[in-house]
């Protein structure tokens, strides 16, 4: 039996888009159709919970239970609003753009059941700057829909009705930041917002707002279409689905692969990605991008499911996999991860602003021959500094991950370039 | 002045909106499309049509990376320098580049045709190291790749 | 009150609030930088770590924000927690990698909140070896000056700017550790509240630049508990004094009037007190004389002849205007404003002593949820009024934070779910105001309109209030939708003043107050007074001064004596020309030489606010005391200050030794008066057996100042009138409000000491708010089921003139109160007079561009004006800033033709 790839499957291997009868052909909006005609907005709901679907944005956060908190029913704030989180901006992760760019329309057909779900009057896709070709695609998908009648006053003649506009950001990997989301489509410094209230009751303009990752959308109209009991079914573990796993760095073929949920670290690297360079060894892995900890040789065989890679030590993320292997130093890729979040920070959070910038400017250091004795132990402090709850938003903590963990696993590499005053991979 | 297709812009997306606020971003984005970056008098200009004061937007434009408050060459060359890259060779790349236009991040060459930037993770990470040369996206660089490039940028 | 555990043990806590509050409220040392009790909490320093404990067994806990953590009961949390308390230190570390090492010469030093905190924490090594990062710093005007260096990324004073005053021309700029707070480019802050930012930011980027220009440290200003004299809402302020001059004002709480803030015209106004044309020394016929000889003159002159007329004055203290009152007899006392001034102010004192609507403070307006103001440009006439309003316009929006259980004081939610949503403010007035932008609806149109729609809004809510006849249906509409936001509110209130100079409006906003007693909707009236003691002048009676002229018309020649008041600025040149011409000896005492000191026979010098003790009473119908900063003159020891002192010693009985016997004879003379006894202890008040100092522990320069003349310390000066001491000897405890001269406690030397003094954070000073309101006697005494009667003068509609326009008064902030326009900073903004007219009305004249000059005529004076043109101006109307012109002493409004000048 094949196993089943229902978010890439369809998407034509050339580089093209599949297009909105293709999309149609392969079973694309009977989702939608079954849910208008007979489904109430409790019932998918309820299916999106039992299918088990958590966030592929990094989070992990259950998708049905997110959805939970948006209150229903005739007397509450309008318009509601859902927004797919399309700023992927996570250093190492290249999942979202692949499904724009191939399946516009299976995000939007995934963004439209969100709204219905949710009783939602208005979408938004917000999007990157950077990507120009998944933003002309999905245009072109949304004016579409809207002739295909999925969008508009009378979405497939249901009395529901649902606008949806695509909103091209300015950069800055805060506006990945559901709530710096929020304040980046409303025109302002996407500075994170305090929660509670969470956006799901008070969101974009103060009203009910549901932000979903670009890839959690993508799978609910084949959730919705072929039931829980199957999506439970694609998973190796009890995280359910499969998952759009990548890897990037020194490795025979970086690439972006649809496996169950659940595949092992081992067997993406060495059966999908081909094994590392030719002259490379491995040393350790970002397993789900940048703000994930490094997991190392002994972590091979941990599946990557939410569950398993905590378990670990680390985090699922993203699930796109950055390798590091023994040709390059670690401490200039710590300080390359260190230096994205410090340039990053929003600015509103003392931790963060200054404690990046520090963290920041000892690696540099160390890396171009300067480290001083005395400044492991700064980093380490600035990594508990960055503890969550400690600082305002995620990004901070995000940061402590990979630092953390390289000076846990490749403390030797750190002292190294103390003691001889430079950086043993620079000639 | 805002030119009449600059305002027919703006205001086209003040539909989609509750607020004129939340069109600031595209508003400077808009200008800067048309004239490649966003002066003091466009940011007056556009606050009038917003309703908002050049520190209300100078706020949110200094807050995002890709409003360029600061006039920039016929040519955007941007170049990641975010992990995936940085492993697979982008010190080479951005050496190369600096020393083929004779410019550091930031700058703009005497001719007025490039400006090199720096840009944080593409998305691009499986054909690493990658850049982006007037919003076209370039991955699997290297030296010769970068210099033909350039070429094909008059 | 719920009990929450701060390190094992129980301590009373409000659940409404966050645990800072709850800590600082218990006087625990917890330190914070973004969280302002008057801003709220946005959790962006991360400074007031705590550990926080699930339950009794939990010992691990987890680091919180106190700030952004409710005191729900049964919290528990450690401040001792050394990992919390590690936490602390290192984020002043993380400050403190940017912030430079120059405390010595920083003009924030000795009383740095950062400072502060900094030694709280115990961060004392710099363990950093890069370079800081560097700002430029910019030209902000003549209030501020900008330090970015120093800044700490706090965010407080772009919130305070823009969110709590509704500033535009500042803000953050950039991310990460180079967020840069300013303005887009140099220039002069445009907020009338910027002067805030000096208090509101925790170190040295925002600082006064009045003071940087005569500088003194905190610990060596002598300071005094004083009162604004610079308009009538009474804001209370600290004064500091060095050296013989005045050196700075800054805010003095008080929960129920100014609570942390003040206008940029009370803060920087206090400069005419060190000002080169203060009247230091007494003059008769131009020759200095000596005090003790100009006594003489004057009780010769008091006793010789027929009994001398006395004009009093608005902007003088009650004791002043008693001491003159009582000289001259009540019959010889007149009222020192224009009679229509005058009208409208004994108007406005009877409306609020009759009730039934309720003079409400400053906090009260804030609080309000439907606001009227008919006829004011309140950011220009009673500017720290303007900043409670824009308060006001969030209640309404606020029930739907509460609806979502998200707390009050957890501001960066708070603004997030309201977003822009404001409450109901309706503007009528002459002109564009600077609250219009909080405003649901404004109204533009002359004073006889505004009261229109007043009388119109009255009739809407109670049918029993006059009707307006031959109303347009455009302003019945909105009358309408005005009445029904005021009665659907739960804390309405209607705002009117004295600056229409309109019987009509004052009416018309009493009837409207009434209309919604009438109806069973309490509301509050309040009335901006045209000076900062027009009500306590009105309070005590005098004559029109009309009746003054008219006795000396009938060639009754009498002494005159002038209390402070340049009386050609309320009336015009002419009549006031033939006053003094007819009176036998012309008696003035001022403070700073004017057109009317010119005239003195005799000229006494008297002393300002800041040198001064009196009470003033504000709009409120709030009494309250100011004390002097400087020792009275000590006839030995001639000093800068001269001969200057209070009126009410020039003036007075020669048996009154104090202030407390001035007002023992207030009490007894006036017995409406009274309660003004009690707007601060008595001069024989002691603290432990102490008086209160007025300079701190650590003055230096106290002793052998003078061993150039003597080893022997000279005795520090009395001061018979306060139980304040001008020294640094005393009892620094929790003194009674009035009688705070200063906030310090150990371990805060910065403004944010003022949390040691009050009863609950941001809530009334430990030793009471200080003032006592006079207005409300009446109002709680007698409150008969009578409804209150309504007024009927309903004014005809306003026509304008063919050739003619309506001059009204534009009021300013900078330019319009004549003693802070002697401050060099607040002349420096101040307008250059002008003439406003609507764009229509200017092409009208030909002069559509807006430049050019024109002629206008006022009590038969012409004068040119360069023309203006404001936009808002209705036809027929035209407007003059208030106190700036040639004609000020002309009373408005007043037809005059405009001509063109070719
Ligand atoms: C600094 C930062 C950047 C983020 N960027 C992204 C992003 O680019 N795309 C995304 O889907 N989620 C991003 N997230 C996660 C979002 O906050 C949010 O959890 C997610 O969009 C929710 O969607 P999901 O539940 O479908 O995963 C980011 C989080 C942080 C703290
Ligand atoms: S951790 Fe703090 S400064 Fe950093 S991005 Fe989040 S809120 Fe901003
Ligand atoms: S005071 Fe609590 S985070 Fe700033």
């Amino acid at each position: 039996m094949t196993v089943e790839k229902p978010l890439t499957q369809e998407i034509p291997p050339d580089g093209q888009a599949l297009g909105l009868q293709g999309y149609e052909r392969s079973g694309g909006y009977q989702g939608l159709r079954r849910a208008l005609r007979g489904m109430t907005p409790q019932s998918v709901q309820e299916e999106v919970k039992a299918s088990g679907l958590r966030g592929r944005g990094g989070a992990g956060f259950p998708t049905g239970a997110k959805w939970s908190f948006t209150p229903m029913g005739a007397d509450v704030p309008r318009p509601k609003y859902v927004i797919a989180n399309a700023d992927e901006m996570e250093p190492g992760t290249f999942k979202d753009r692949y499904l724009m760019e191939g399946n516009p329309h299976q995000l939007i057909d995934g963004l439209i059941l969100a709204a219905y779900a949710n009783q939602a009057d208005v979408a938004f896709i917000f999007i990157r700057s950077e990507y120009k070709l998944a933003q002309e695609r999905l245009a072109r998908a949304i004016a579409e829909a809207y002739s295909a009648g999925y969008l508009g006053t009378d979405i497939l003649s249901s009395g529901y009705a649902l606008e949806m506009y695509l909103h091209v950001s300015a950069g800055r990997y805060m506006c990945g930041e559901e709530t710096g989301l929020l304040n980046a489509l409303e025109g302002k410094r996407a500075n994170p917002r305090a929660k509670p209230p969470y956006p799901q009751v008070s969101g974009l303009w103060g009203k009910p707002t549901i932000v979903n990752n670009v890839e959690t959308l993508a799978n609910v109209p084949h959730i919705v279409e072929k039931g829980a009991a199957w999506f439970q079914g694609l998973s190796r573990t009890k995280d359910a689905g499969t998952k759009l796993y990548g890897a990037s760095g020194k490795v025979k073929r970086p690439g972006l692969w649809e496996l169950p949920m659940g595949t092992t670290i081992r067997e993406i690297l060495e059966e999908h990605a081909g094994g590392m360079s030719d002259g490379v060894c491995f040393r350790g892995v970002l397993p789900g991008g940048a703000s994930t900890n490094f997991l190392v040789e002994q972590h091979l065989d941990v599946p990557m499911d939410y569950t398993e890679v905590e378990k670990a030590g680390s985090r699922l993320g993203t699930g796109t996999m950055i390798v590091l292997d023994d040709r390059t130093c670690p401490v200039g890729m710590t300080s390359n991860l260190i230096h994205f979040f410090a340039q990053e920070s929003c600015g509103w959070c003392t931790p963060c602003w200054s404690g990046l910038n520090w963290a920041t400017r000892i690696l540099e250091a160390m890396e171009e021959g300067h480290g001083k004795p005395g400044d492991l132990e700064k980093l380490s402090f600035q990594t508990k500094f960055w503890s969550p709850g400690q600082t305002f938003c995620a990004l901070a903590p995000g940061a402590s991950e990979p630092l953390e963990s390289a000076l846990k696993f490749f403390r030797d590499d750190f002292e190294r370039h103390i003691r001889e005053q430079h950086c043993p991979w620079r000639t | 002045m805002l030119t009449a297709e600059e305002r027919q812009e703006i205001e086209g997306e003040l539909a989609h909106y509750p607020t004129k606020q939340a069109v600031c971003i595209d508003a400077m984005k808009i200008v800067q499309r048309h004239r490649g970056w966003v002066s003091d008098e466009s940011l007056r200009d556009i606050g009038e049509l917003l309703e908002m004061s050049p520190a209300d937007l100078d706020g949110v434009a200094t807050f995002y990376n890709l409003i360029f408050r600061k006039p920039v060459g016929r040519h955007v060359v941007m170049l990641c320098d975010s992990v995936s890259c940085w492993i697979m060779g982008y010190e080479r790349m951005r050496e190369h580049l600096t020393s083929r236009l004779g410019i550091q991040f930031g700058e703009t060459t005497p001719d007025n045709r490039f400006t090199l930037l720096p840009i944080v993770c593409l998305g691009a990470c499986d054909h690493a190291p990658a850049m982006i040369v007037n919003n076209n996206l370039h991955g699997d660089l290297d030296p010769d790749k970068i210099d033909k490039l350039l070429e094909e940028c008059q | 009150m719920g009990t929450i555990y701060i390190d094992g043990k129980p301590y009373k806590a409000d659940p409404e609030q966050n645990l800072l509050h709850a800590c600082l409220s218990l006087g625990f040392d917890l330190p914070y930088f973004c969280w302002h009790a008057a801003l709220g909490s946005v959790g962006a320093c991360r400074q007031c770590a705590v550990k926080h404990f699930k339950d009794a067994k939990d010992t691990h806990g987890k680091i919180v924000m106190a700030c952004m953590t409710p005191a729900v009961p049964e919290t528990r949390i450690s401040i001792l927690d050394p990992e919390a308390a590690a936490f602390r230190a290192g984020i002043i570390e993380g400050m403190m990698l940017n912030h430079p090492h120059d405390c010595p010469v920083c003009d924030e030093g000795g009383e740095c909140h950062l400072q502060d905190m900094t030694v709280m924490t115990g961060h004392n090594y710099r363990r950093t070896r890069f370079e800081k990062r560097t700002f430029h710093d910019q030209y902000l005007g003549p209030f501020v000056y900008h330090e970015m260096n120093r800044c700490i990324q706090c965010y407080r004073c772009v919130r305070f700017y823009r969110e709590y005053a509704g500033g535009s021309d500042l803000n953050s700029f950039g991310i990460g550790n180079e967020v840069y707070f300013g303005r887009d480019k140099d220039g002069v802050l445009e907020s009338e509240f910027a002067g805030n930012l000096v208090e509101v930011c925790p170190t040295g980027v925002f600082t006064d630049r009045t003071l940087r220009r005569h500088y003194t440290r905190k610990w060596d200003l002598r300071m005094a508990p004083s009162i604004c004299a610079h308009c009538s809402v009474g804001c209370n302020v600290t004064i500091g004094e060095r050296y013989g001059l005045l050196r700075r004002v800054l805010t003095r709480f008080n929960s129920e009037v100014n609570g942390y803030f003040l206008c940029d015209r009370g803060r920087f106004g206090y400069e005419f007190v060190n000002s080169e044309r203060r009247i230091r020394a007494a003059k008769l016929d131009g020759e200095f004389i000596s005090s003790e000889e100009a006594k003489r003159q004057l009780q010769s002159l008091v006793s010789s002849g027929n009994r001398p007329i006395g004009i009093g004055s608005p902007r003088a203290s009650l004791e002043a205007n008693f001491a003159l009152r009582r000289m001259v007899g009540k019959d010889r006392f007149f009222a020192g404003m224009a009679d229509g001034e005058w009208e409208t102010t004994s108007a406005m004192v009877e409306i609020l002593q009759a009730g039934p609507a309720r003079s409400p403070s400053l906090h009260d307006i804030e609080l309000s949820d439907a606001v009227l103001i008919l006829g004011e440009d309140v950011t220009n006439s009673a500017p720290r009024m303007a900043l409670s309003l824009r308060q006001s316009v969030r209640q309404q929006p606020l029930e739907i934070v509460l609806k979502l259980h998200v707390p009050l004081w957890m501001d960066a939610a708070v603004r997030d779910v309201m977003q822009d949503r404001k409450g109901p403010l309706f503007i009528a007035a002459p002109g564009a105001t600077r609250l219009d932008d909080v405003a649901t609806r404004t109204y533009r149109a002359a004073p006889d309109d505004v009261a229109r729609l007043g009388f119109a809004v009255a009739h809407e809510i109670d049918p029993a209030a006059p009707e307006v006849v031959a109303l347009t249906e455009e302003v019945r509409e909105l009358a309408r939708i005005i009445a029904g936001a005021l009665k659907t509110a739960k804390r309405p209130m209607v705002i009117s003043g004295a600056s229409c100079r309109s019987r009509g409006v004052i009416e018309s906003a009493a009837n409207v107050a009434r209309a919604l007693c009438n109806s069973g909707h309490p509301a509050g009236l309040s009335f901006i007074a045209p000076e900062c003691n027009s009500f306590g002048l009105a309070l005590m009676g005098a004559r029109p001064l009309r009746e003054a002229f008219s006795i000396t018309r009938n060639g009754e020649a009498a002494p005159l004596i002038i209390l402070e008041n340049d009386l050609y600025r309320h009336f015009p040149a002419n009549s006031v020309d033939s006053l003094l011409g007819s009176a036998t000896r012309v008696v003035v005492l001022d403070h700073l030489e004017n057109k009317t000191t010119a005239k003195a026979d005799l000229l006494l010098p008297a002393s300002t606010f800041a040198e001064s003790a009196g009470t003033l009473v504000s709009n409120e119908g709030r009494a309250q005391r100011f004390f002097p900063v400087f020792p009275q003159p000590n006839p030995e020891d001639r000093d800068v200050r001269g001969d200057a002192r209070e009126s009410w010693r020039w003036l007075g009985d020669p048996a009154w030794l104090s202030l407390d016997d001035v007002l023992a004879t207030v009490a007894k003379d006036l017995p409406q008066l009274a309660p003004i006894v009690r707007a601060a202890p008595p001069a024989k008040f002691r603290m432990a057996g102490a008086k209160i100092p007025r300079e701190s522990h650590r003055s230096s320069g106290l002793t052998s100042i003078t061993a150039n003349i003597s080893v022997v310390e000279p005795r520090p000066p009395d001061d018979p009138d306060s139980a304040l001491a001008y020294s640094m000897e005393g009892d620094t405890g929790q003194p009674p409000g009035a009688l705070q001269p200063f906030f310090w406690t150990p371990g805060w030397n910065s403004i944010q000491a003022v949390n040691k003094f009050q009863s609950e954070i941001g809530d009334a000073l430990r030793g009471g708010d200080p003032g006592v309101r006079l207005f409300d006697a009446r109002l709680s005494g007698d409150r008969s089921s009578q409804p209150a009667a309504y007024f009927t003068a309903i004014p005809a509609p306003f026509t304008r003139r063919d050739s003619e326009w309506l001059i009204v008064p534009i009021e300013h902030i900078f330019g319009s109160e004549e003693l802070s326009l002697q401050s060099p900073p607040v002349a420096e903004l101040a307008p250059t007079p002008y003439l406003a007219l609507s764009a229509v009305d200017a092409s009208a004249l030909h002069m559509e561009g807006g430049t050019g000059e024109v002629e206008i005529e006022l009590g038969g004076v012409k004068q040119r004006l360069p023309l203006k043109v404001l936009p808002d101006l209705p036809a027929g109307i035209a407007g003059i800033p208030a106190g700036l012109t040639t004609a000020r002493g002309e009373e408005l409004p007043a037809w005059s033709r405009i001509e063109r000048v070719p």
